[in-house]
């Protein structure tokens, strides 16, 4: 029974990660209907900057640790809003698949350039928050999986809070819904579009932050894998809906962890992704995606 | 073109005066190293042994009154130059045998070249099984892989006494799963249980799920044959998981890295290599004083060490053979039994293979110490 718990727990940690990510490309598909492909790279960088910050403040510190994920969060930010000036923006309007391959290159210049200045070698990331383990009822307790719960849930109600209580979000909502009405209606598309993609990347960084504090070895090809499962969690939980990004990041994570416990072990990709296949059979637009019919 | 002709002849003359000594002409050994390119750490350690045992050698008169003549070529740390270099030291320098490679990968390139102009090749450090199976001039003075898995079982056995140990093996490395092999093989003959096995894959971060599975098992020990990055994270979160037990595996953990990530972590875990240099023995001492000497207090690594047993177990041969030819070279370094190098007794196996000792090391304080030496 403990087994089982202990289980739970490594698998909704890591669940609670992939969601963080998964949030991001859901969002931006949400309003622009593209995946950006250097998000899972935007994640690594955020994990840098807090390997770099982590140097100016004290280790073990609850205000050093929330300094470091603030500034991740800042700097990723406006990276993503750079990007998305500097690629996206000049091929808005140009068929989605142009989008598309740019992503692919922005997501290789970052990987590989990340290279030439943090160099391959893997590094380790400081303990930047206080850690404690404790023992609950034969089920071990991380302080560090505990604040990966806690920054999610946090981070998932402040998003769900911009997106439906606030201006920008309305703006946003209305660009997902349809663009050219929203013009019409004032909405500055360009702001609300640069503003997805900083909080999307914003996101991104606290997972980063936060998997290099469970995975303390990071090198700039580290987003790689992350990525992809948050990808396939945001399609799981259906593109383009931020509760569904987050239910299946978190359904992703636990199978994964579930497998990878048993004596399939080998297996457990294969399984989580053979998980994905099912429900797209039976939900083609995942979990609590809608299914919409393309308008021409 | 006199002054280029009387540059030409000095040698000659030079040698002519010498003596008999230096009548005969020098026994030619080609090298081919990775003196530059991403390899070069560990070509540049392999090169510095390799010519410290030729100077030695030199210095005390050679071998059947001969002096060594030492032919470096450098491959870049590059696929297919291996391959043009030998050729080259084979056809127009005309060596009696071939020393090379710290990479299994372009060892593979050279020894059919070898085999095929049958000219002894002897590889310092290439632990890949198929290096020697390419011929019969092949050669290594290394260990390989799978000797690893036993001697870490018998090290779990009857130095930590473990009775139930757990394997996690990464399946997508051919070097961990040999190692795992062969330690389930020598660990279950000595009456120690394998009690679960958990796999994954190189580039995993999260290896709790497969802890966790191990920690319900039960365990007094876990093997992980993997490599450094990897062994830092599952020591790491294995002690958050407070699963104490010791943590062991092969030369793929021996990395600065492995205590970087690992930190306090991975205290108390071991790990077997080819040598090390603060083993007590005293050939190992000898060794590492006149390498100190030679470069500037440089501490010879285990690719240091090999290179120089290289050149060794080759006098030694030569000695026996009392010729260069390279039907009767082939046939003596065959014949090698319980030569004393710096990285163990050596005796070459029907395979070709370096019948060997190796050394455990452990993690004591942030630092890596010898623990004990193992026989096959």
């Amino acid at each position: 029974m403990s087994e089982l718990l202990q289980q739970l727990l490594n698998g909704l940690s890591l669940g609670a990660i992939y969601a963080l990510i998964a949030l991001g490309y859901t969002m931006v598909y949400g309003v622009l209907r593209f995946i950006n492909f250097a998000h899972s790279d935007v994640f690594m960088v955020g994990a840098f900057i807090g390997y770099y910050m982590g140097k100016l403040v004290p280790e073990h510190t609850l205000w050093g640790g929330l300094a470091v994920l603030g500034a991740a969060m800042v700097g990723c930010a406006l990276l993503g809003m750079t990007i998305e000036r500097l690629a996206y923006r000049p091929l808005r309007g140009a068929p989605t698949l142009n989008v598309l391959i740019t992503a692919i290159g922005v997501s290789l210049l970052l990987e590989y350039t990340g290279q030439v200045f943090f160099g391959a070698a893997p590094r380790n990331f400081p303990a930047v928050f206080p850690v404690r383990s404790f023992s609950l009822g034969g089920v071990i307790v991380s302080s560090n999986q505990l604040i990966v719960i806690a920054v999610s849930v946090v981070l998932m109600v402040v998003l769900q809070f911009i997106v439906y209580r606030t201006k920008i979000g309305t703006a946003m909502r209305a660009v997902s819904l349809n663009p050219k009405a929203a013009v019409l209606m004032g909405v500055n598309n360009d702001v609300v579009i640069s503003f997805t993609f900083g909080l999307g990347s914003a996101l991104a960084a606290a997972g980063g932050i936060l998997y290099a504090l469970n995975y303390p070895s990071i090198d700039p090809l580290m987003g790689v894998m992350p990525g992809l499962k948050a990808f396939v969690a945001a399609i799981l939980g259906g593109i383009g809906n931020i509760p569904g990004a987050a239910l299946g990041g978190l359904i992703l994570g636990t199978v994964e962890t579930f497998v990878a416990g048993s004596e399939w072990s080998t297996y457990k990709d294969a399984i989580a992704f053979a998980i994905l296949i099912i429900i797209l059979l039976f939900r083609p637009a995942g979990l609590l995606g809608k299914f919409t019919v393309e308008k021409v | 073109m006199t002054k280029a002709l009387s540059t030409l002849l000095l040698p000659v003359f030079a040698a002519a005066v010498a003596g008999s000594a230096l009548a005969q002409a020098p026994i030619k050994v080609g090298e081919f190293a990775s003196l530059t390119g991403k390899e070069a750490a560990f070509g540049q350690s392999s090169h510095k042994g390799t010519l410290l045992a030729i100077e030695e050698l030199n210095a005390t008169g050679g071998v059947l009154g001969r002096q060594f003549e030492l032919l470096t070529e450098d491959n870049q740390s590059k696929q297919g130059e291996s391959a043009t270099i030998v050729k080259k030291l084979i056809s127009r320098d005309q060596v009696v045998a071939l020393l090379g490679e710290v990479a299994s990968g372009r060892s593979l390139e050279a020894a059919p070249i070898a085999q095929a102009g049958k000219i002894p090749m002897i590889s310092p450090s290439s632990t890949n099984k198929r290096v020697t199976e390419m011929g019969s001039y092949i050669f290594r003075v290394c260990f390989i892989d799978p000797f690893q898995g036993t001697v870490m079982a018998k090290f779990a056995r009857n130095s930590l006494h473990l009775q139930k140990v757990a394997l996690l093996t990464s399946v997508s490395s051919a070097y961990s799963v040999d190692l795992a092999k062969y330690f389930k093989e020598t660990f279950a003959a000595m009456g120690g249980t394998i009690t679960i096995e958990q796999k994954y894959s190189e580039g995993d971060k999260d290896f709790k799920a497969q802890l966790t599975a191990v920690k319900a098992a039960g365990v007094d020990g876990i093997f992980v044959p993997g490599y450094y990055t990897e062994a830092a994270l599952i020591s790491k979160q294995a002690r958050e998981l407070e699963l104490n037990c010791p943590l062991f595996g092969g030369d793929g953990w021996e990395a600065p890295q492995l205590i970087e990530i690992g930190g306090k972590a991975v205290e108390g875990t071991y790990y077997s290599t080819h040598y090390s240099p603060e083993s007590s023995s005293p050939g190992v001492q000898g060794f590492v004083k006149k390498f100190r000497a030679r470069y500037a207090d440089e501490t010879p690594d285990a690719m240091a060490a090999l290179g120089y047993d290289s050149v060794m177990v080759l006098a030694d041969a030569i000695k026996r053979a009392g010729t260069t030819d390279h039907i009767k070279l082939r046939a003596a370094i065959a014949a090698t039994r319980n030569f004393d190098g710096v990285t163990g007794r050596t005796t070459i196996d029907a395979h070709r293979n370096a019948t060997k000792s190796a050394v455990v090391i452990t993690v004591k304080d942030g630092e890596f110490k010898f623990v004990e030496t193992i026989t096959p």
